[in-house]
Order: C-alpha cells, then structure tokens, then sequence
C-alpha cells in the first residue's frame, strides 16, 4: 500500500511539472545507452556464434542457459547482443536519415517559400510527384542496382519523407516573410541568403523538430521492413528487420528468433510516438488540432 | 473541376514519365547488358554488331524513346529467370495480389466500421477501449512482425490455419489480417470520430425525440453523415494496401506480384523488377489520382479552391 501511494507521489509531482511520460523516456533512454554502449554491454559477438550452441530457447524455458539470456539463432549468435547492437543500426538510420531529410526538406521549402514564383511552382510539383511515387518499390529497385546498403535505406527515408518537410517550411515561410522583421532586415542590408539562414531559420526550427521527433519511430519501422523484405541493411549486420527475417523459417522450433526483436521494434516505436506527441503540444500548438 | 481535373491527371501523367525514367536510367546503370548476354567467345565485331542491332549504341534519348514505345505495346523485355517475356510472367502473378487485396479491404471494412461506430455509440465501454488501444498500437506493430505473431498463434500453437501459400479459403486469412490491420486501426480511429461528431449534433436527437428506434438512428442518420471522410480514407486505403503487398506475400509466400518483385531482386532479374515496377506505380499513381478527384468532387472547397 505505502509502495503504491510513494509510487502515485511520484507520478503527481512528475506530472505537474509538466515533465515528458517517464516510462517512453526510460525506454528510449535506455536504447540510446545501448545503442552508445553496445560493445561494452553486448555479453558475446553480434556476428559470430557457435554453432554447438544453436537455438539455446531464452530463460525461463527448457534447456535455457544463463550464458545467452535470451537464446541464441541458428546460427548459434546471442539475440540479447544482437538486440543491443540493432539499437545501434535503428537510432543510426533515424538519425541520419532524418537529419538529411529535415536538411533537402527545409532548403527546397525555404527557397519556394521565399522566392515563390516559378521556384515555388517547380518546387511543389516536385512535392506532389515524390508523394505520388510508391516509396517501398523505389527501395527494391534501388537495392537491385546498388546492393542493400546503409545509404540505399537512408536514400529511401530522404525520398519518401523530404516532401512532408518541404511542405510545412514552405507553408510557415509564407507567413513569416509578411512579417516586420524581414522587411527591416532587408533595409537593413541584409542579403536574401542572410535573411533566410539567420532570421528565417531559427523561427522555421521549433516545427522542424516536432515534425523530425514525430517521424522516428515511422523510420525505425520502415528500415526494418526494409530490412526485412531483403533490400535494407544486408546481414550479417544485427538489424532488428533482418533478425525478424533470420527467425521467419525457424518460428516453429524457435520464435525466440523473430518475435524478441519485433517486440523491440513495437515497444521503441511506441515509447517513440508517445513521447513526439508530448514534444508537439509543448512546442507547437498549431500541429496539436491535426 | 475541370482546371482541377487536367492539372491533377497531368501531375499523373509526369509522375510515371518520371517512374520509367528512373527506371530506364537505373537499368543502365546495372552493367553492360551485353556481358551478360555475349558467350565468351565472341568477337569484338559480334558484340559490335549485337550492340548496333538492339540500338545500344544510340544516345540515351533515343534509347529512352524505344524503351518507352516498346513498353507501351506491352513488351517489357524477357525475364532472366524464367525465359520468357517479362509481362507473361507479371500478369500471371496479378490476380493473386488483387484477391489479397480485396480480402484485406473486406476485412478492414467489417472490422474496422462496426466497431468504430459502436465504440462511439458506447463510449468508455470495454469495446472502446479495445478500439483505442488497436489505434494506438496500428502504427507501431511492423506489419511483417505481426505476420509472424499470427503464424505462431493460430498456425503454429492452435494449428487450425494453413500459414504458407495460397489455395483454399482458409490460406488468405492471416496475409489478409495482417495486410490489412494498419488499415482497420486507422478506420477505426476515423469512424470512432467521426460518429462522435455527428451523434452529438442536433438532427440525431430530434431523430431520437421522434422515437426512432436506436439501430435505425444509429446506422441510418448517424453513419451516412459521418461517411464522408470514411469514404475518402476507404480509398486511401487501396493505396496502402499496394504498398504493403510485398512485405506481406514475403511473410506468408503469397504468389503475389510482391513475392515475384523480391524473387526477382535475388535472382537480379531487372526486367521482371522494372516490369512490376512500372505496373504497381501505375496502379499507385491511378489510385492516388482517383482518391484526389474523388476527394475533390465530395469538398467544394478543393474543386474551387486550388
């Protein structure tokens, strides 16, 4: 009783501080350590295993080892180590990914929000095309010229998200260049390029962040898939995806194999979303009514 | 309309001008198809000759012409793997993909309706939160994953589904679900919302006052007014579907153009990928171009606005 009433406390206090859901924090936090600290918490290789101890099932079942806590695949790898080592690969993609994305999204919306005209047409046209191109289709065909690399999926993520940003930085740029300031910079001598990277950008950044915080776990999901089907990150390298697929033959004798790393997926993704929607209504109360 | 409507099939036509030209120029970028294609004891002057014959020796643009004008009449080149014209191939493969495809939207439509409708006619009931908690997790759950759940559960632990391939009526279930429960959490979400808004509005309680009875409110006045964004989303929903076609058949060995494309990527059979390549765009920019005409004729506001 006393540990559920300590318990509430904390929540109340938590909460009216108005501090981001503690439970998602915990949960990213601890993928971010893992994905820093991997080779110093990964108990065994990520790549190579023994092949005497292959399909060892996870604690708690029969023939379980504490050796590899949560078993091993058929190949005789740990699955504990390779889920800290796809935490590495998730948080690599999505941040690299995004910030690219967030980079060409922003330039192309910034420059057609700024000098509408012909830009502004020949840039949206570009958008609505992008957005009408199938993105998964683009990754197969990507993956057959070049093989399956880190830089196909962060290709992939560019082409098929750089229209949403493109959008919402054109759309705030329209507003924001009415504005005074912009017209006082302007008499003041500042060049168009000044103007847009020192006084346009920094009022454009609140939404570039809500939208990039919103879009990780999409991203996180998306390399997997990716990785999954074949045309993402090629194995041996521990992606959650191409665990799932190592695993998809073996779900009889062995779902250890795939349904641990799509747990990690699902609760990533959800701590993920749980905590862009926190950072939305804080920062941009604008996007909260969509 | 009219402008609205030219300017948007335009926009289609210029999207999949762009498709095959991506296409085109990825297919060059594979390699010499003459290596490939050559035995090694062939002459410099065989290969030339070769060359000059299937036009590899043109500009690009002139290249791009004939691959467009060829495509156009259906030849996609021959298939690598199999030994015959990449289309033949394709097309025996379509029927499966659309029969998942329908059985996904059959399944989203009578789950994700009634219960929308009901977990906004009862709200805060145990049918509610179901409703809400499948929303919430519709984003999150990789769809390739839940395949494998629903394999282990119904096929594996219960056995009572076949969880491969493609035959009786029993065999589409689990691609079907899977395919389709992005969608049937998005549905739900929507129509829950949607009902909600039009429940509380004046006309429903003087249908009620009037002493209608309740599945008559419910079901007839209630969802026909909140149709209008599930109309639109219900064709979202096909576009959805054509892009999950491939994670899903690779789960669950679906004959489908999605296990064909990525049969193809390991065999590096390029013209059956850019064959189904061209078709599945096609299919997507059609559908993307109906759901804005479609949008479009139900709100005013974009048909005059834009």
């Amino acid at each position: 009783m006393t540990l559920a009433k300590s318990v509430l406390a904390i929540r109340q206090t938590w909460q009216a501080r108005d501090l981001p859901p503690l439970l998602p924090l915990l949960v990213v936090g601890l993928l971010v350590f893992c994905a820093i600290f991997a080779s110093l918490l990964a108990p065994h290789s990520p790549i190579e295993g023994s092949l005497g101890k292959r399909l060892i099932p996870p604690l708690g079942m029969e023939g379980a080892s504490l050796e590899h806590m949560l078993g091993t695949d058929r190949l005789g790898r740990d699955t504990l180590s390779r889920l800290i080592y796809g935490a590495q690969i998730s948080l690599a993609v999505s941040l690299v990914g995004i910030v690219l994305t967030g980079v060409v999204g922003a330039a192309v919306g910034l420059l057609a929000g700024f000098w509408g005209g012909w830009v502004d047409t020949i840039c949206m046209r570009l958008v609505d095309i992008s957005l009408s191109l199938p993105g998964i289709l683009m990754a197969v065909l990507l993956s057959v010229v070049f093989k399956p690399s880190f830089t196909n999926v962060v290709i992939v993520v560019i082409f098929l998200l750089w229209p949403s940003y493109a959008r919402l930085v054109r759309g705030e740029t329209l507003g924001l260049k009415q504005q005074e300031f912009v017209s006082l910079a302007r008499v003041a001598g500042c060049s168009s390029l000044t103007i847009m990277c020192r006084h346009l950008l920094p009022n454009l950044t609140p939404s570039i962040l809500v939208l990039a915080t919103l879009q990780v776990g999409f991203v996180i999901v998306l390399e997997a898939s990716l990785s999954f089907i074949g045309v993402g990150i090629p194995p041996p390298t521990p992606s959650w995806g191409v665990m799932v697929a190592d695993g998809r033959g073996l779900i009889e004798q062995a779902w250890w194999i795939s349904i641990l790393p799509g747990l990690a997926i699902l609760v990533t993704v959800i701590s993920l979303n749980i905590l862009g929607d926190w950072v939305r209504d804080r920062l941009d109360p604008k996007l909260r009514q969509q | 309309m009219q402008r609205y409507l030219a300017g948007r099939i335009l926009q289609a036509i210029v999207s999949m001008l762009v498709v095959s030209m991506v296409v085109f120029v990825l297919a060059r970028l594979t390699g010499d198809p003459l290596e490939i294609m050559m035995p090694a004891e062939a002459t410099k002057e065989d290969i030339a000759m070769m060359r000059a014959y299937l036009g590899l020796d043109r500009p690009w643009p002139v290249q791009y012409w004939r691959f467009i004008s060829r495509a156009v009449q259906g030849d996609f080149g021959r298939s690598v793997r199999f030994n015959r014209p990449a289309l033949a191939v394709v097309t025996e493969r379509y029927p499966a993909t659309l029969e998942l495809g329908g059985i996904a939207i059959l399944i989203v439509l009578a789950l994700g309706l009634p219960v929308g409708v009901y977990a906004a006619v009862r709200r805060n009931s145990p049918l509610d939160y179901f409703s809400r908690g499948v929303a919430a997790l519709g984003q999150a759950v990789p769809p390739f994953w839940l395949g494998l759940v629903l394999v282990l559960i119904f096929g594996v632990a219960l056995g009572i589904l076949p969880t491969s391939g493609r035959g009786t009526p029993a065999h589409i279930l689990l691609p079907g679900l899977t395919l389709g429960w992005f969608a049937v959490a998005g549905l739900m979400r929507l129509t829950r919302s949607a009902m909600l808004d039009v429940l509380g509005t004046e006309y429903i309680k003087l249908a009620r006052m009037k002493g209608l009875p309740e599945r008559q409110v419910i079901w007839k006045h209630a969802l026909k007014n909140a149709a209008l964004p599930v109309v639109t989303f219900a064709a979202l929903l096909f576009v959805s579907l054509l892009n999950g076609s491939i994670i899903v058949e690779t789960v669950f060995s679906w004959p489908g153009l999605g296990l064909l494309i990525i049969e193809a990527v390991q065999y590096r059979d390029y013209p059956v990928v850019q064959t189904v390549v061209l078709c599945l765009s096609g299919m997507y920019i059609i559908a993307n171009l109906l759901v804005d005409v479609l949008y479009a004729y139900l709100n005013p506001r974009i048909r005059y606005g834009a």
